[in-house]
């Protein structure tokens, strides 16, 4: 296996990198997880690699106001094992560590994950849940996008031509919430069948007062399911309430099924999964 | 010194394969050497129109292009060999590289060869092929029927074999108390060895030598086969596979790809390596199972097995590989009445041609196929005659006393204590707590399955005799060369040719045991013909039970002669010598003592030999078994079972095995251990899956699921030793048992814990969705 022969450049700034991207036919390189096993499949075959791991403004992880930003080269594995993540968005850094094995988390980046737009890959639900927005910059200038923009369709998003995702940006949760991601993963890609992200806090008198749920795996696109989010909120928890939230959340996609899962079990698999998760959270 | 037979030495081949400096046939490089790929069929039953491969030819660094026509008259066809008789069996003509028509997708149409492996992928792009498609078929049953799509003119309803064994009498089913029947699906299983094919060829033009390095369980059989294949005279030809990383049956055949390397080394008078991708060896190497199988068993409602009738239809593929007959008849057909007293059984084989891969032995090869029916049908019949699927077992156990056993189907069981092995799982078990947790835990709604199995199944292949009437057309006894050399070191070869199993260190153990020498002071050779004169193979867990058998009597030849030596160093007569604790010595007088190794110097320094020995110390036996080995055991799993998703846990697996004596208790405990790996793997995730035009829709490592240490328990393992009568060490077998025994005890385990429901049955493997939908249906039975 071996990929059709391509032009390699390594550019070491951003402004360099966004110069090459201007190529219709060059690809970014980030942690090369899901582009190098394409290329040497022949799937897809780039003329031109802009490597971005030289550009150091694509790095780092910040508080910023309400906000954590994360630099979009960020391995999985600093993802999962960085303690101040884990403090801050335990959510994230949990989803991170469910991804692939070892060596795709050693290599893979937050930036290349989302920019793939993979409809099965856990770090979407994780954002969405967390309300990012994808920072995309082109040689125009820069746009926030939000996570819940950002998937148009099997790998297909809103990134612009030229476009390079260089940070994303999360929502850190109300003091005291809770979260979760549970994921049941195909027994042979380890990508998510159903991938589920929730997010919970509980005011004082026990009632659900912000919710936030991030679903993956279970359509053309990963989604946030906003419906089931508002069915929640003022509500205290319960087995009934949970599962008619699930159920709403479900209905907010539209399930495809492939060999191992059809749609409808998906569908139900998604349903079970994130009303269980939800009672965890409670 | 302790006896090394019995003893838990670690792997000596470990240290270099784990360290990156093993000899894998990838690992030869050789001066010159170019790179070959296979253009293959994208369809999978297409007429060949036209093959333009100008363009290709002209792409700078490409060698040469070999089509099809080309090459069908400079090369044999791809042969099979084994050949069940009176089955009416059909070989149609199989070559190298299809020119007419394309069967399968993944038959190779062009062969390319240029200097470098990425250049070989630029130019098989280059290749333009032109096919008319033609209609598929893809189901076994759908092959048999009226007007289905021929896949070889001459074979008529694509029928390539008919095989029948036993008899049932029309009375006993139809005044059975118990009738129970059952239709099973044995889902296609990819084999999946860590190192895919490969073979790299070396032709010598001045001396008109080939060598071939090749991933091969079986190099001297690949020597004969290629020969006649590539018209090289076999005293021409050298075959090599010492490294390989594992084959699972998958590398006993002989492949076309092979032989195009060995052609175009000839050919272009340059060293050829050509190594398989992994979506290669999804699509053209040798699939397994895949049998549709209908089985009726009678018995009484006292729990007693009377009689089995098995049909089944077996999915060929679009050509018969090297031993694929073999597969679905004698080694399924003769032990489909298991470890029980069934006095009457009937088998019906039908070997179907169908445009997919062909299928070959894989790890167990038709008795895993076999075990599953027997174990999934006595527990369907516990469940009709409300009987707990163990008792059944304890009422129809073959009892000890009554081995050697002559089973309904023909064979002779050689040894077994079945009640040992069954009693030792159950204790392990806990089985009676089991059952309670069982029932507490379904009041609760969880759904607990405890599966139990009593297997037997067929080892040690030979004897060469029975290979002959079953149709292999070879033999199946196996040669050993013991080399003692002027030090007391030891060379021992082996026609053996171990691929991942550890025989390299069970050998040694043999040989030094023999000789009472350090484990170290011995070396195995295996896996070349210009090193081992003659050789079978490893498959069919057969390599300790006849290669270990045949060194151990080369080991005793060498002995006899050095014994002879000692004799006369110590002037006395050769029966006063005993041959102790690695010394030989004069009866009764302990002090006159030499050492192995001093008699081997004095053998090979000759100023001193008795009349008529010749100098040297070395000896050759061929063995020749006279039976097959019966290895069985009882296996155990529990499962839980998640009502709301399907998902299934597996609690617990316990195992008990007898495969004889254990020469090695760690090897023997590995090779269970990756054997139920694999059961498993075929019960719960497992399955190749074509679409209906002939499209594998499980072709890679993302789709087709192997199994994950993350789901499995830890094994608990154990042993009974019931030596085989009938060969030197007394073993049996340890390489297919827990593949054999696990498929059927965790669908077993299943069925058990989803029995609230009703399910009878569920096709493997047991996909949640499967598993959840059998739920449903039976919840609307209520």
């Amino acid at each position: 296996m071996s990929a059709r022969s391509f032009a390699y450049r390594c550019p070491r700034t951003l402004e360099e990198a966004l110069g090459e991207a201007t190529d219709p036919s060059a690809k970014l390189l980030a942690g090369g997880q899901s582009l190098l096993p394409l290329m040497k499949l022949r799937l897809a075959s780039p003329e031109k690699l802009i490597d971005l791991e030289r550009i150091e403004a694509m790095r780092g992880i910040r508080r910023e106001g309400p906000r954590i930003r994360v630099g979009a080269l960020t391995t999985h594995a600093t993802l999962g094992g960085n303690p101040f993540l884990e403090e801050a968005l335990p959510l994230l850094a949990r989803c991170a560590r469910e991804i692939g094995d070892m060596q795709v988390r050693n290599r893979g980046t937050l930036g290349g994950s989302l920019a793939h737009g993979d409809p099965s890959a856990d770090l979407p639900a994780a954002a969405l849940a967390l309300e990012a927005e994808v920072e995309v910059r082109t040689q125009e200038g820069t746009q926030m996008i939000p996570v819940d923009d950002f998937f148009l369709g099997p790998m297909l998003t809103a990134m612009p031509q030229g476009g390079i995702v260089t940070s994303v940006t999360f929502a850190v949760p109300p003091e005291g919430s809770r979260s979760a991601y549970a994921k049941v993963p195909h027994p042979a890609s380890g990508y998510a069948v159903v991938g589920v992200a929730a997010v919970l806090h509980m005011n004082p008198e026990g009632a659900i007062d912000h919710a936030r749920i991030g679903l993956t795996g279970l359509g053309e696109t990963p989604y946030r399911a906003r419906r089931a989010e508002v069915s929640l909120v003022g509500q205290r928890p319960s087995e009934s309430l949970f599962e008619a939230a699930a159920l709403e959340a479900v209905g907010e996609g539209s399930p495809v099924g492939d060999v191992y899962a059809s749609a409808g079990y998906r569908a139900r698999l998604a349903k079970v999964t994130l009303r269980r998760t939800l009672a965890a959270l409670a | 010194m302790a006896p090394l037979i019995g003893s838990p030495e670690r792997r000596l081949e470990d240290l270099r394969l784990l360290t990156g400096r093993g000899r894998y046939t990838d690992d030869v490089s050789l001066p010159g050497m170019v790179y070959a790929g296979i253009v293959r069929s994208p369809w999978a039953h297409a007429r060949i129109t036209s093959v333009d491969a100008g363009a290709a030819r002209a792409l700078p660094g490409v060698v040469a292009v070999f089509t099809g026509s080309e090459l069908k008259d400079r090369l044999g066809t791809i042969p099979t060999a084994w050949l069940p008789p009176d089955s009416g069996m059909k070989t149609p003509a199989h070559p190298p590289l299809a020119w007419e028509r394309v069967r399968y997708v993944g038959d190779g149409v062009a062969l390319v060869v240029a200097e470098s492996r990425s250049l070989v992928e630029d130019a098989m792009e280059l290749v333009k092929v032109g096919y008319e498609p033609l209609p598929a078929v893809v189901d076994q049953e759908d092959a048999r029927k009226e007007g289905a799509p021929l896949l070889h003119d001459d074979v008529p309803g694509n029928l390539a074999f008919h095989w029948k064994a036993g008899e049932v009498p029309e009375e006993v089913m139809a005044s059975a108390e118990v009738v129970v029947r059952q239709r099973f699906r044995q889902q296609p299983l990819i084999p999946n060895p860590m190192e895919p094919r490969c073979a790299v060829a070396r032709w010598d033009a001045s001396t008109g030598d080939m060598t071939v390095w090749v991933t091969s369980q079986n190099p001297h059989i690949h020597r004969l086969l290629l020969s006649g294949i590539l018209g090289i005279p076999e005293h021409r030809l050298r075959v090599v596979a010492i490294d390989v990383g594992g084959g699972f049956g998958s590398k006993i055949p002989c492949y076309a790809d092979e032989a195009l390397v060995a052609f175009a080394a000839r050919e272009l008078g340059v060293p050829v390596k050509w190594t398989e991708t992994r979506q290669e060896n999804f699509a053209v190497t040798t699939h397994g199972r895949d049998m549709l199988i209908d089985v009726s068993v009678a018995g009484k409602r006292d729990g007693t097995l009377m009689a089995i009738q098995v049909k089944n239809v077996a999915n060929m593929g679009a050509y018969l590989s090297t031993a694929a007959p073999g597969v679905p008849t004698i080694l399924f057909g003769l032990i489909t009445t298991g470890s029980y007293t069934f006095k009457h059984a009937a088998v019906d084989v039908e070997g179907v041609f169908t445009n997919t891969t062909p299928t070959d032995a894989y790890r167990g090869a038709g008795r895993p196929e076999a075990t599953y029916l027997v174990e999934r049908m006595v527990d369907l019949f516990a469940r009709e005659i409300g009987m707990d699927p163990v008792e059944v077992r304890r009422h129809n156990l073959i009892p000890q006393d009554a081995f050697p056993y002559p089973s309904a189907l023909g064979l002779t069981y050689d040894s077994g204590n079945y009640q040992v092995a069954l009693e030792k799982a159950l204790e392990k078990a806990s089985y009676a707590d089991l059952r309670r947790e069982q029932d507490r835990l379904r009041s609760e709604g969880r759904y607990l399955g405890i599966g139990v199995t009593t297997y037997v199944e067929i080892s040690g292949l030979g004897p060469s005799e029975v290979a002959g009437a079953v149709g292999f057309q070879g033999g199946l006894w196996e040669l050993a060369d013991v080399r003692v050399h002027p030090s007391g070191k030891v060379t021992a070869f082996t026609g053996g040719s171990p691929h991942g199993q550890g025989e390299e260190t069970a050998f040694a153990q043999v040989v030094a045991d023999r000789f009472a020498i350090p484990i170290n002071d011995v070396e195995v050779v295996h896996g070349d013909t210009d090193r081992v004169a003659m050789g079978w193979g490893t498959y069919g867990s057969r390599t300790m039970a006849v290669g270990g058998g045949a060194l151990a009597l080369a080991a005793d030849r060498v002995i006899e002669k050095a014994t002879k030596i000692a004799a006369h160093l110590f002037e006395t007569d050769v029966q006063d010598v005993v041959f102790e604790d690695g010394a030989f010595y004069v009866k009764g007088a302990r002090t006159k003592r030499r050492s192995f190794q001093e008699v081997a110097l004095q053998a090979h320094l000759a100023w001193n030999l008795p009349e008529g020995v010749e100098p040297s110390l070395e000896a050759q036996a061929s063995y020749d078994p006279a039976n097959f080995t019966f290895p069985f055991g009882a296996h155990v799993a529990v499962v839980e079972v998640d009502a709301e998703t399907g998902e299934i846990t597996l609690r617990r697996y316990v195992a008990v095995d007898d495969c004889g004596r254990v020469v090695n208790p760690l090897l023997a405990e590995g090779q269970v251990h990756g054997g139920i790996v694999q059961g498993i793997g075929q019960a719960l995730w497992e399955g190749a899956v074509y679409d209906r035009q002939g499209q594998l829709l499980t072709g890679s490592l993302l789709d087709y699921a192997l199994p994950k240490a993350r789901s499995l328990p830890p094994f608990e393992t154990s042993f009974t030793e019931t030596p085989s009568p009938h060969n030197p060490l007394g073993v049996k077998g340890i390489g297919e048992t827990g593949t054999i025994a696990a498929t059927p005890t965790v669908v077993n385990a299943v069925m058990d814990a989803l029995a609230p429901f009703g399910v009878r049955d569920i096709d493997m493997p047991l996909w949640p969705e499967r598993v959840l939908a059998a739920i449903d249906e039976g919840r609307k039975r209520g």
